[in-house]
């Protein structure tokens, strides 16, 4: 690509994926939508999984639950579409306050080809002014991990209501902390109405059209960007808002997409920037020169590798990510160093081997991987964290250096001797 | 169609993957799309295993479904072959491989890989994990001992021929499983314990055994069935074939414990162990008639686990430690028959489910003071604000201790007696408190510094009416709720804090029954005479 120079070409793999399917996504977007229930239609497997993600059981009767098919649903699908009628019929009567009911796609239901967009359709008719239903698939044939919201968000653009209005709309979950924190930013800087998608209640879709301007809060959504864009909207490009630099950026493009006196800017940011950068300070001391290798997981690797490096003083050895988006990391390619060695998709073994050839300092990697690879000898951060902890914008790029800092720290302060 | 918030078990490759993970030398190859990969965070995280679990996944994409997915298969296992070179390969696919049917299995027979091949049939959409570890442990044992089965008609070999031998007795273990409860401390507290009976430990698997030691286990005088969810298809199979027989006695607490051994050394023609073994080996029998202990007497438990671990636990908690046992279930319905058996010796009907908010429901029903179950009894404990301790997998991080903590033989005994008790208030400390209540030092809510898992004292606890059955009123408690008087709450606020939810509704119980409107001091003491009687 003509845009990216400087980087040595694409390790492209395709092997053993190492990575969790977008089913996964629904243990972050259930808790952005207290309105709305994800019903799974798989078996006993993506059940397992959804539990198995989520840590623990913390929730005692969770927003979300997987309609298990049994041999009577494959022996023949009329059936199962009554049953699935039946089962949605039941979930509803216990839990009368969900009003948007996701039914997510797995990898049988894809396989069997169980259409549960009709079968979205037809609950949505029967239960129209109390539930609506929405279907997207989660199934890992085709979703990796986060790019289970953006098959979520997609499904939710035909429903969004058209305005024409000027609007600013964010995209991607945010902490609700986080997102607070730049709607005060935006109101500073004169930028509004600012609206988000997922939306806090599932009932309150922010309406989209010509006068929509997207800034994505996440990398991982191309469809919904491709989606909200046949609406109408355009996006505002711009790096991610991840540390100092990248926050910075991102709230500048919408800055920029707004015509607001740069002034103005400066007056809101300025000082965000400088104590963000203090914040940082002695995280970079400790990241400074350190070797980061990131395996591929959620897609934030780039944007990661990016804040790590430019920001912590972080050395890349490989930024895998589990697919390449070039329109949508256009910005963040252009900012990392000459010479990163970026690599898509995923042979775990002989990643694996890389990685013990080039022994990093630390390894981003998913939950399966980070105690064998500590078991090694190798330092590790697990990406999981990185999708529920509130990491975004110039407030948090300390607490986002810390987590990498962290693992590092802990081993110079073991001691056995 | 079954809807599932929270499910027991995992899907059957899931157990396969538990039986590979416990064993050295043996590969999986997992015919499974992308995802599925999640299952390696059972070993990595919850057992903080150190190494990957032995399973290669072929990861397939929808992409691969238009073409050829047999041949990514062939790929697949022919990397994992050359890569890990496993003594046995163990090949299967996960849900959705079943429906593509690549055979997966018929493939690698055909690949002329020089290493055995076991082909696993584990039905996804009826089975679970428990039948999956079972299914697999079952079918590689008999693909590796095939050519070692004797032809039909053989006299079985007798399990006293050691003597003739001149060699000591020598069995098998089976069953502990990575994923299963404590199973690495049972081994070496039997390990031990046999040890000091002079009885040999032949094979131990799958935890820690090889194919090779597999081909050993005809060589045993008496297969134990430690854990028959994972290990009953096998003991089967081997006295079928092999003619072994099999002790399934499970010597989890005392009398348990005594019972497998005095059987165990029956069936080996081995003098009777000394009576006094258990005396003198665990504290739990003396611990249990001390003076403290009086304070257990008909502590009401529920119980909720898997089959092993539910039998066992109903038969200490209501003979060794004189709690009175209110409830008992299994999510095993392999094994709901020897569970129901259970239940029906202590007057219960077994709770048979995989339906967590069903169990949940139960055990607000059943009023315990103490739960014991899974990790999913837990967060139900603590919502309705009960004491737990966890006996059973499903298990997370914590039921994975870093100390010595088995459950089988008297050590774990002790450490039974030690986890039960331990949420429970002290037994004189709970006296004391009772007594010292009037002093003006006495904090209302004071709880034993041990009961951190125990609910604060205004939890709303569902408490115990005693004998409801008997009590109900005949017209289904149709009638108004009785009205405390003024000296009624007077008199319910001298009772302990912690017997008085329990006295509050039996009084009303009580009130109702006798078509009362107000309660007063007088109807409270009417109330406890009644019940007590």
């Amino acid at each position: 690509m003509a845009a990216t120079p400087t980087l040595p070409p694409l390790i492209k793999e395709s092997g053993q994926r190492e990575v969790f399917c977008g089913l996964t996504s629904i243990v972050w977007l259930h808790r952005r939508m207290p309105d709305a229930f994800f019903l799974v239609v798989g078996s006993r497997t993506c059940a397992h999984l959804i539990q198995s993600a989520a840590g623990v059981m913390i929730f005692a009767e969770p927003r979300f639950g997987t309609a298990i098919l049994g041999e009577r649903d494959l022996a023949g699908l009329a059936d199962a579409n009554d049953e699935l009628d039946r089962v949605v019929g039941d979930l509803l009567g216990r839990r009368p306050e969900i009003r948007t009911l996701f039914l997510v796609g797995s990898c049988p239901s894809e396989v069997i080809k169980l259409d549960l967009a009709k079968a979205a359709e037809r609950l949505s008719q029967r239960m129209v002014g109390r539930v609506r239903v929405v279907n997207y698939s989660g199934s890992g044939i085709e979703t990796t991990f986060t790019q289970g919201e953006d098959a979520a968000l997609t499904a939710l653009v035909p429903m969004l209501p058209a305005s024409d209005a000027p609007q600013l709309l964010l995209v991607g979950t945010l902490a609700d902390g986080v997102e607070e924190r730049f709607l005060t930013l935006f109101e500073r800087l004169g930028i509004g109405p600012v609206r988000s998608l997922p939306p806090r209640q599932s009932t309150e879709l922010p309406p989209v059209g010509p006068g929509t301007r997207l800034l994505l809060a996440q990398p991982f959504l191309s469809d919904t960007v491709r989606a909200l864009e046949r609406r109408g909207a355009r996006r505002i490009a711009s790096p991610y808002p991840l540390g100092v630099e990248g926050s910075l950026a991102w709230m500048a493009a919408a800055a920029a997409a707004f015509d607001i006196d740069p002034i103005q800017l400066a007056l809101v940011m300025d000082p965000l920037v400088e104590r963000g950068r203090r914040a940082l300070e002695p995280l970079r001391r400790q990241l400074e020169g350190k070797r980061l290798f990131l395996l591929p997981d959620s897609q934030l690797e780039i944007p990661l590798a990016r804040f790590l490096h430019r920001e912590c003083g972080m050395e890349l050895v490989e930024v895998g990510t589990p697919y390449l988006d070039r329109q949508l990391m256009t910005e963040e390619l252009a900012l990392l160093p000459p010479g990163t060695q970026l690599s898509e998709g995923q042979d775990v073994e002989r990643q694996l081997e890389r990685v013990r050839a080039s022994r990093p300092d630390l390894v981003v990697c998913g939950l399966g991987l980070a105690n064998p690879l500590e078991a090694e000898g190798i330092a590790t951060k697990w990406s999981i964290e990185l999708v529920f902890s509130p990491i975004h914008g110039c407030d948090q790029a300390a607490d986002l250096a810390e987590l990498f800092a962290r693992p590092l720290h802990r081993r110079e302060l073991l001691q056995w001797n | 169609m079954e809807l599932t918030l929270w499910t027991y078990e995992g899907p059957p490759h899931v157990g396969a993957m538990r039986i590979a993970a416990s064993m050295e030398g043996v590969h999986y190859v997992l015919h499974a799309p992308q995802g599925d990969t999640y299952a390696d965070l059972l070993f990595t995280m919850i057992e903080r295993r150190g190494r990957r679990p032995p399973v290669t996944y072929t990861t397939f994409q929808a992409r691969d479904l238009g073409g050829d997915t047999a041949e990514l298969v062939k790929r697949s296992i022919q990397q994992a072959v050359d890569r890990f070179q496993p003594e046995a390969l163990l090949v299967g696919e996960s849900c959705t491989a079943e429906l593509i049917q690549d055979q997966p299995g018929s493939l690698a027979a055909g690949m002329g890989l020089g290493v055995p091949v076991v082909s696993l049939e584990l039905p996804a959409y009826s089975k679970k994990e428990n039948w999956g570890a079972a299914e697999t442990l079952y079918q590689l044992c008999r693909g590796l001992l095939k050519e070692q089965v004797p032809l039909p008609g053989r006299p079985k070999p007798d399990p006293t021929r050691w003597r003739a031998e001149g060699r000591r007795p020598r069995v098998n273990l089976l069953g502990p499983s990575l994923l299963g409860f404590r199973c690495r401390d049972d081994v070496k507290e039997l390990r031990g314990l046999l040890g000091d009976h002079g009885i040999e430990v032949n094979v131990v698997a799958p935890l820690g055994a090889a194919p090779a030691d597999l081909l050993r286990l005809p060589a045993a005088d008496v297969n134990l069935c430690l854990y028959p969810e994972v290990a009953g298809p096998l003991c089967s199979w081997l006295e079928r074939s092999f003619g072994t027989p099999v002790l399934r006695a499970v010597p989890i607490g005392i009398g348990a414990t005594t019972e497998f051994l005095r059987d165990l050394h029956a069936l080996l023609d081995l003098e009777a162990p000394a009576s006094l073994e258990a005396d003198q080996r665990s504290r739990l029998p003396w611990y249990s008639r001390s003076v403290d202990s009086t304070y257990l007497t008909g502590k009401r438990v529920f119980i909720f686990a898997d089959a092993t671990h539910a039998i066992a636990a109903a038969r200490i908690a209501s003979r060794e430690l004189g709690f009175k046992v209110v409830g008992l279930g299994t999510y095993s319905r392999e094994l709901a028959r020897e569970v129901r058996a259970a239940a029906q010796e202590l007057g219960l009907e077994a709770l048979i489910s995989d339906d967590y908010l069903a169990v949940e429901k139960a055990m607000g029903e059943a009023a315990p003071e103490l739960v014991l179950g899974t990790q999913m009894e837990r967060h139900s404990a603590k919502r309705l604000g009960l004491p737990c301790a966890v006996i059973s997998a499903p298990l997370h991080v914590q039921d994975v201790p870093a100390r010595y903590a088995p459950q089988m033989g008297w050590e774990g005994a002790n450490v039974i007696f030690d986890t039960w008790v331990h949420p429970l208030m002290m037994g004189l400390e709970e006296h004391l408190i009772g007594m010292f209540k009037e002093d003006f030092e006495f904090v209302e809510g004071h709880r034993s510094h041990l009961a951190e898992g125990a609910p604060a004292r205004s939890a709303p606890t569902p408490e115990p009416a005693l004998a409801t059955a008997t009590l109900a009123p005949l017209d289904g408690g149709a009638k108004a709720a009785p009205v405390w008087s003024t000296d009624g709450e007077a008199a319910l606020g001298k009772i302990p804090f912690f017997v008085r939810g329990k006295v509050r509704k039996n009084t009303e119980t009580f009130a109702r029954d006798q078509g009362l409107a107000a309660i007063t001091e007088e109807v409270l003491y009417d109330a406890k005479a009644h019940y007590s009687r």
